[in-house]
């Protein structure tokens, strides 16, 4: 059981997080976008988050908390 | 206390001990090696620290770094070497740190010479690296006014946050006299609470002289303006010498006034020619109303601005006078000081209305 | 459920100006987050460059300066003189370091300054638009050479650490990457030994961090971080070049 939460409005879309998780768990959403103008990054099946935090080590606006 | 035979450069460098002076960052140029090379012997005997940088733009720029911790710190050169500092002089006063600048000024242009000139005024007063700004610029004419300003110039740096340089030249550096060396600084120096590294404070610090918004920085430039006002009209220092029912007036500033008060002794004997001499102790802010008020008086037929340099304190004349009396300029430069005949020959001419 | 990753309070709520993708923040976080971990946060002083970080100060949560261009290893000299108890950084990036700034970090080095270097490497001037860097690889297309940097004309990358390490003034120089999360992990261990060097009283330490630039390599952030790893890997090698 593993929890990961993104602060939306900091996030500039670019996916990294979405290359690095393990278990392509997570996405840009598709329609949504944040006050900067992006489509965010979101987890679109958190029972198969292992918490392994490599989204939160690649974001580089340091968007993401990983929890366990 | 008994007075000592001392160099001025190095009688600059005790004076900034004393007046609590515990770093300094420079590089070699003559002719003020004297001053690293003195700084370099007594700093670590007074638990300071004396450190030769790479360059001149290096070692202003530990003088930014030192002064953005909250440090009483200096840094002195010549000419050339000033050219170089004037980066760091600029982002000092784009982030208001106080720090001393001293220049023993050479001739210029470019590499110039090693001999004594004035060939600097117009980038000492001007700012002299990229911005609207101002130092406040000391010209002490002998070895014991340059020691007695040392302390006020660290003072004054503190109090404005602003960069204060002590204008000299080859010849108030290299020249020995005797002087009287002032009482070690037994106060505290003031707290610094702005600067980096401080206890008891509640928000970090932040030394810095970039805003990106255009009207954050003209607000900046307006905050920094109004300060120079304060400056105007509280910090101008000159010395009047018979300026009283003068027939001519000379406005000259440093080795150049010693000589200039030579010349008018010897004007009423020779010539019989009464010459008040206005003495500029800070070039900036200028001694605007001093030198206007020597001027109208109905006695003066000429004011002359006497330097080491092609004229450029005459445009502060100019300005002063503002059409009210001929103002006229004599000097030599590159190296060359004007002898006491020079000058005796110039306002002779004067005299004769040539 | 424990909490394995959040944003280290080493870091201001300001959110980053940097491009989408840009490693830089990665970095800030790592030198953030080893500030923290060493328990010197709350008295460093960090000294922000001239280019793509010149807004640092408004991300560290600690005492800042603003250098001029290339300077940050004067003025971060100047601040360690006064502060020697405190831990003094300055994070710069190529064209501030390796260009502009050579004559200052090579003398702080060598004088052993015990301050640390982050030196952010991505072989562009970001900042100004993409212009060529001291570290541009041969070839490289960049707005000032853009038929390709043409080594006769404007001649070789800068491998920074590979010279200062020949000083006797480092104590410890190391170089990274932040392409995939196992270098970004290594890159947080290289950087923790460089801050502790200079708390040990060693000398001077820097952490060279191989980083991106995807506006002005013309790239996605995969792209890249693919690039970096392809092409300024075997120009930059990883590793530690010294060590006392």
């Amino acid at each position: 059981m593993a929890s990961v939460k993104f602060n939306e409005e900091m996030c500039k879309g670019c996916g990294l997080c979405v290359t690095f998780c393990p278990k392509q768990i997570l996405r840009m959403a598709p329609v949504r976008i944040n006050a900067k103008g992006y489509h965010p990054a979101e987890c679109i099946d958190l029972e198969k988050c292992i918490g392994c935090a490599s989204c939160a080590r690649m974001c580089p606006d340091v968007v993401i908390t990983v929890e366990r | 206390m008994a007075k000592v035979l001392m160099k001025g450069n190095e009688a600059i460098a005790e004076a900034a001990i004393l007046a609590g002076c515990r770093f300094f960052f420079g590089y070699p140029i003559t002719p003020q090696n004297q001053i690293p090379e003195y700084m370099s012997k007594r700093m670590p005997k007074v638990g300071g620290c004396f450190l030769q940088a790479e360059s001149e733009v290096s070692a202003i720029n530990m003088v930014y770094g030192a002064a953005g911790a909250g440090a009483r710190v200096m840094t002195s050169s010549s000419s050339p070497g000033i050219s170089l500092k004037q980066e760091g002089i600029s982002y000092a006063v784009g982030a208001e740190l106080p720090l001393v600048v001293v220049n023993m000024v050479r001739g210029g242009p470019g590499l110039g010479s090693i001999q004594p000139a004035q060939s600097d005024y117009f980038q000492a007063t001007r700012g002299g690296g990229h911005g609207d700004y101002r130092l406040i610029c000391f010209a002490p004419a002998n070895v014991q006014e340059a020691v007695d300003l040392m302390g006020k110039a660290f003072d004054l740096a503190d109090q404005y946050r602003n960069p204060v340089m002590m204008l000299g030249d080859g010849m108030l550096g290299q020249i020995m006299e005797p002087v009287e060396m002032p009482q070690p600084r037994k106060e505290a120096l003031p707290a610094k609470k702005w600067a980096a590294g401080q206890p008891g404070r509640s928000e970090r610090a932040i030394i810095n002289s970039l805003y990106i918004d255009p009207a954050a920085c003209e607000e900046h430039n307006n905050d920094l303006t109004k300060k120079y006002k304060v400056i105007e009209e509280n910090e101008v220092m000159v010395e009047n010498i018979d300026t009283e029912g003068a027939d001519i007036i000379v406005v000259a500033y440093g080795t150049m006034a010693r000589v200039c008060m030579r010349a008018a002794r010897e004007a009423k004997e020779k010539l019989g020619l009464k010459v008040g001499i206005v003495r500029p102790i800070t070039v900036w802010p200028y001694p605007y109303k001093a030198v206007y008020e020597a001027a109208v008086q109905p006695s003066v037929k000429a004011v002359v601005s006497i330097e080491m340099s092609c004229g450029q304190m005459v445009d502060d004349v100019r300005i002063a006078v503002n059409g009210a009396k001929p103002v006229s300029f004599y000097g030599r430069t590159g190296g060359v000081v004007p002898t006491v005949k020079d000058i005796l020959n110039y306002l002779s001419g004067i005299k004769e209305g040539k | 459920m424990a909490v394995v990753f959040q944003k280290t309070s080493m870091l201001t709520d300001a959110p980053f100006h940097y491009c989408p993708g840009c490693t830089h923040g990665i970095i800030h976080r790592l030198v953030a987050e080893v500030l923290d971990e060493l328990g010197v946060g709350e008295t460093a002083i960090g000294v922000a460059p001239v280019g793509c970080a010149v807004f640092a100060y408004n991300y560290f949560n600690c005492d800042m300066m603003e250098a001029a261009h290339g300077r940050a290893p004067a003025c971060a000299t100047g601040a360690k003189r006064v502060h020697p108890d405190k831990v003094v950084f300055t994070y710069q990036g190529d064209g501030d370091l390796a260009s502009i700034g050579a004559a200052e970090i090579v003398h702080a080095a060598a004088r052993g300054e015990k301050i640390t270097t982050i030196f952010v490497n991505n072989a562009i001037y970001g900042m100004t638009g993409g212009q060529m860097a001291p570290t541009s690889l041969p070839g490289q297309i960049t707005t000032t050479s853009p038929y390709g940097r043409n080594t006769e004309v404007c001649g070789f990358p800068v491998n920074m650490s590979e010279m200062l390490s020949q000083l006797n003034g480092p104590a410890y120089i190391e170089r990274v990457s932040v392409h995939d999360v196992k270098n970004v992990v290594r890159a947080k261990q290289a950087i923790k030994k460089a801050f502790q060097a200079q708390i040990d009283g060693k000398g001077f330490s820097m952490v060279e961090v191989l980083s991106t630039c995807p506006t002005n390599w013309g790239m996605t952030p995969q792209e890249a971080l693919k690039w970096l790893e392809e092409n300024m890997i075997p120009q930059f090698p990883l590793g530690v070049y010294k060590e006392v």
